[in-house]
């Protein structure tokens, strides 16, 4: 049967170029939902939703098409669960660079410090935190990021250096109470 | 460049994401600045400690068997035979309740039998008869006065008779309309009851035993006898009625 042989095709293309980047997906899941159950449910759904849209899939970067609709998988259950997260809605400008002249700071991180950068990246708002994990983490280009976010290429360049920034002074902040 | 222009386009220069001319501007400006110099070693310190440190959550292994799992699910339900598959189920299912349903409710949407619609009408023409205070055109107990009434008025000739010995006197006789046809109206008494007898040809001309119905609390009577068709209808109680029904179909017969 000519149908059962494309859709066979189908899986077999799918497991080649979807399935092997489920610990991207897993990993991206993770750090929006900053939980571990509810990362797992998102990617399995993510990866339902993905092979039921696969034919959509005309790309080669399937790393980025999947991470596309992981994200989408997530934030529409972050949105129903009405999560304090994104009900502050993200403005871009609140969250601005402000001048640090006066605290220049020397980070040195021990290794048990490490702990308090990882509580430090979850604390951001989560589209500073999810560009930090496409970038640092995925190491997405500037132009993956812009079309997994849907964002315009500037905003991805401002956006980042303002989430590392916030970044910065919440681990500052933090090694600061550390007796 | 001066401090502000550097900031903004520090993460850019260390993610090789800057343009050459930029990167050139940068790598001018960053040795003379220590501001700008500290807060790129920063975004290094961080940008290094979160790759290198286990910031990275790996997919549990029980999930990857899950989710290969579920993903040949999919492809098998996808591959069965298309009467077979959900998608097919989802809108059959829906279309077999919908047809059940029209099906169930079609006879109470169909509209009322001939013999309903007459039904009604008899009950409304007794009705009106007694509200309009037009129950006779002549009010007479005398068969002989009643029955040449109706010569002139309708094409055929009612049986008229009193049945004031068996309790149902005679109280007079009416013109009506029923059945898109003039019809005789004889109005009988039975205690305080009123009755309506309406009279008017049948085609058929095979008789007929009384069949009863009851419309809006009113029994009705109807035969046929003699090719004429007659419909009693009273407030009177079922059985009283019908015996009433009798008497008149006996009197009558010729």
């Amino acid at each position: 049967m000519l149908g059962g042989a494309v859709l066979i095709c189908k899986l077999a293309r799918f497991e080649q170029s979807i399935l092997p980047h489920m610990d991207a997906a897993y990993n991206l899941a993770r750090w929006l939902t900053r939980n571990e159950h509810d990362a797992q449910d998102m990617v399995q759904e993510a990866y339902l939703h993905a092979y039921k849209f696969f034919d959509a899939f005309r790309g080669v970067d399937g790393r980025a098409w999947l991470l596309t609709v992981v994200r989408d998988t997530c934030y529409t259950r972050l949105q129903q669960n009405r999560s304090r997260d994104t009900m502050t809605s993200f403005d871009e400008e609140i969250h601005t660079i402000e001048d640090d002249a006066s605290n220049p700071s020397a980070l040195v991180l021990k290794s048990g410090e490490i702990e308090m950068l990882k509580e430090s990246l979850e604390q951001l708002p989560g589209k500073f935190r999810e560009i930090i994990v496409l970038r640092d983490l995925e190491e997405f280009s500037y132009k993956q990021i812009a079309d997994v976010t849907n964002v315009p290429l500037g905003t991805v360049m401002s956006r980042l250096a303002r989430a590392r920034e916030r970044l910065k002074r919440i681990l500052c902040a933090r090694l600061k109470e550390k007796p | 460049m001066d401090c502000t222009n550097a900031q903004t386009l520090i993460d850019s220069y260390m993610d090789g994401e800057l343009d050459l001319v930029g990167k050139l501007e940068i790598e001018d400006h960053l040795p003379g600045c220590a501001l700008c110099s500290q807060r790129y070693d920063d975004r290094q310190i961080i940008r290094d400690r979160l790759k290198r440190g286990s910031a990275y959550f790996k997919a549990p292994p029980a999930l990857q068997k899950r989710i290969q799992r579920s993903i040949r699910q999919a492809a098998k339900a996808e591959s069965s035979p298309r009467w077979l598959s959900w998608s097919w189920v989802r809108v059959a299912v829906p279309l077999a309740a919908a047809a059940l349903v029209v099906l169930t409710l079609v006879p109470f949407f169909r509209g009322p039998s001939p013999e309903g619609i007459l039904t009604q009408e008899v009950v409304s023409s007794h009705v009106r008869s007694l509200m309009a205070n037009h129950l006779t055109d002549v009010p007479s107990s005398d068969q002989y006065t009643v029955k040449p009434w109706f010569n002139g008025k309708v094409n055929f000739s009612p049986p008229v008779v009193n049945l004031a010995d068996q309790g149902c006197p005679l109280v007079g006789g009416r013109l009506d309309y029923l059945n898109d046809r003039p019809a005789a109206a004889l109005v009988y008494q039975r205690d305080k009851h009123l009755i309506n007898v309406f009279i008017w040809p049948s085609s058929d001309r095979t008789a007929s035993t009384p069949a009863s119905a009851t419309r809006q609390g009113y029994n009705i009577f109807h035969w046929r006898q003699s090719g004429m068709n007659f419909w009693a209808v009273s407030d009177l109680e079922r059985g009283q009625l019908e015996k009433f029904a009798t008497m008149l179909k006996t009197s009558t017969q010729i």
